[in-house]
């Protein structure tokens, strides 16, 4: 390999590397603030004063207070935990969950294969959301529930790339050379399908968070996820949507956090999908 | 004395659609014995390739018998396969694809010693070896696939068939990536290994004029059949079969 080409793939992971520890710190801030919410909250994010109900921005309020007279920075800051985690929580079930099903369809093959794909289909021909919503209108509303409705209508995207991906691998000359180099199945599976795989899934499931953060604030806006007076952003922004014209604060302070979360995530997912490319490996 | 690979009456048909098939392998027999370097040459399409899958197990046949030191390969499957892919290996046509782009070729050419209970270190030594056997520095080992040449990709590809001391090497189309300078230091190396581990080759070829000087038999498929089988001299020198003459005057 030439010299010219050795220093333009140093300076390309350089500067990967470096994208990726901002993102990267900038996701793992977003999170830590997220479990030290509690912590991190000027005020009590329940504590009502309707004295200072629907209070514009000032020193004292950063982002004024809604129509309870509650603390707006309190409640986004609070709102994070259940907002973050639940979506991380949503996204990482239907990344292991879908793809260990998709493998297993893979590798069994067969009519096995054929069942669980046919499956998937139904799950994918029905409109999401509203069979998310059916889902929640059925166990009730709440987290727990949204999350559990949205799992079940997401887990088939990633059956069906790790199915792809892994029979797309199989057909590779390296894994038929690994076969014959008397690799069980189980250790063609571990050793080179997944980590070949898992990159694409990886950046799926990064580029979801911010599709699932969406939906889940969706949900709760529907009013089927989190209930009042738990702080949560989508219901943050449902609870104050009539506010909108006459103290935008209160909406857009949750809808901007929202914003905010996604993006991060999103560009997190680009940069790690640049870096598990297998030409920027050195 | 037993062939190292034996085929009887070899038979393969691919379903295209819902009511066709394509005959890719019709009635083949041949064997192999131990030291020998046979050649499969015809067109694209004539069923070379599928002939090497099936012998190492990758494609399964559709009716036909393969042997290989004596044993019925054909239905074995899981462990008492793996331990028969000691005997026999394949060296693909793209080198580079042939490797885990995750893995060093340090890595890939030791796996398949740790597969069959080598230690770490006695395996890393070994494939050192290997790579020293097969011309290579041993600094390659720490290299990924796409950071070597095809050349040096390919020297490595045969270093980890050779790994697990086979009887007999599938060489589908090995040269045939490479550039003409490179092709012809493979080839070099392929008959000083063959010279010194008494190695038998099954060589998947289309180049007429690398068969003749490399082989000592040849046999010509058309159309999913061997059509002709002799040495080179007679094959090419004197061709029986109105293919063979068309396939040899396309080409030299």
């Amino acid at each position: 390999m030439s010299e010219v080409t050795v220093r333009v793939q140093v300076v390309r992971r350089d500067h990967l590397r470096r994208r990726l520890l901002f993102f990267g710190g900038l996701a793992g801030v977003l999170i830590l603030a997220a479990f030290f919410s509690s912590s991190l909250c000027p005020y009590d994010p329940y504590e009502q004063n309707l004295a200072i109900a629907k209070a514009a921005p000032s020193a004292e309020h950063w982002l004024g207070t809604d129509r309870y007279g509650r603390d707006m920075l309190s409640r986004v800051i609070a709102g994070s935990f259940t907002s973050i985690f639940s979506t991380l929580l949503l996204v990482g079930f239907i990344t292991v969950f879908g793809s260990l099903i998709g493998i297993f369809c893979a590798w069994s093959g067969k009519w096995i294969d054929t069942l669980i794909m046919r499956l998937a289909d139904m799950f994918l021909a029905f409109p999401g959301l509203v069979f998310a919503l059916a889902v929640a209108a059925v166990l009730g509303g709440g987290v727990h529930n949204a999350i559990f409705a949205l799992a079940a209508i997401s887990w088939p995207k990633y059956a069906r790339l790790a199915r792809s991906q892994m029979l797309a691998q199989q057909e590779l000359p390296y894994m038929q050379a690994a076969k014959m180099a008397g690799c069980t199945p189980l250790r063609l599976i571990c050793r080179h399908v997944v980590p070949n795989i898992a990159g694409p899934l990886l950046v799926t499931a990064m580029l979801d968070i911010g599709t699932m953060m969406m939906e889940l604030a969706g949900l709760s806006f529907l009013g089927l996820g989190a209930k009042p007076p738990i702080p949560e952003w989508g219901s943050m922004m449902s609870d104050t949507r009539n506010l909108l014209a006459t103290q935008p604060w209160v909406t857009l302070a949750p809808g901007f956090a929202i914003f905010l979360s996604v993006m991060i995530f999103n560009l997190l997912g680009d940069t790690v999908r640049d870096w598990l490319d297998p030409k920027n490996r050195r | 004395m037993v062939p190292v690979l034996q085929v009887e009456h070899l038979r393969k048909v691919f379903p295209v659609d819902d009511r066709r098939t394509l005959l890719a392998v019709d009635d083949v027999s041949f064997s192999v014995a131990a030291g020998e370097k046979v050649a499969i040459i015809g067109e694209s399409g004539s069923g070379k390739t599928t002939i090497a899958r099936m012998v190492a197990r990758l494609t399964d046949v559709t009716a036909g018998r393969i042997f290989l030191q004596g044993t019925d390969i054909t239905q074995l499957t899981g462990r008492k396969l793996r331990e028969h892919y000691r005997h026999m290996q394949l060296v693909f046509q793209s080198p580079a694809d042939s490797f885990d782009p995750r893995c060093t070729l340090g890595d890939g050419i030791a796996e398949g010693l740790r597969n069959f209970g080598w230690q770490k270190q006695a395996a890393w030594q070994e494939m050192e070896r290997l790579l020293m056997l097969c011309g290579l520095e041993v600094e390659i080992a720490q290299r990924y696939p796409h950071e070597v040449s095809g050349g040096q990709c390919q020297r490595a590809a045969i270093a980890r068939a050779l790994a697990l001391r086979p009887k007999l090497l599938l060489l589908d189309e090995a040269t045939s990536a490479l550039d003409v300078t490179v092709q012809a230091d493979i080839l070099a190396l392929l008959a000083r290994l063959q010279r010194e581990l008494s190695l038998a080759y099954l060589f998947i070829c289309h180049d007429i004029a690398l068969v003749q000087d490399f082989c000592d038999r040849v046999l010509v498929m058309h159309e999913g059949r061997i059509v002709e089988e002799g040495t080179p001299d007679e094959v090419i020198g004197a061709p029986q079969q109105t293919y063979t003459q068309r396939l040899i005057d396309s080409v030299l």
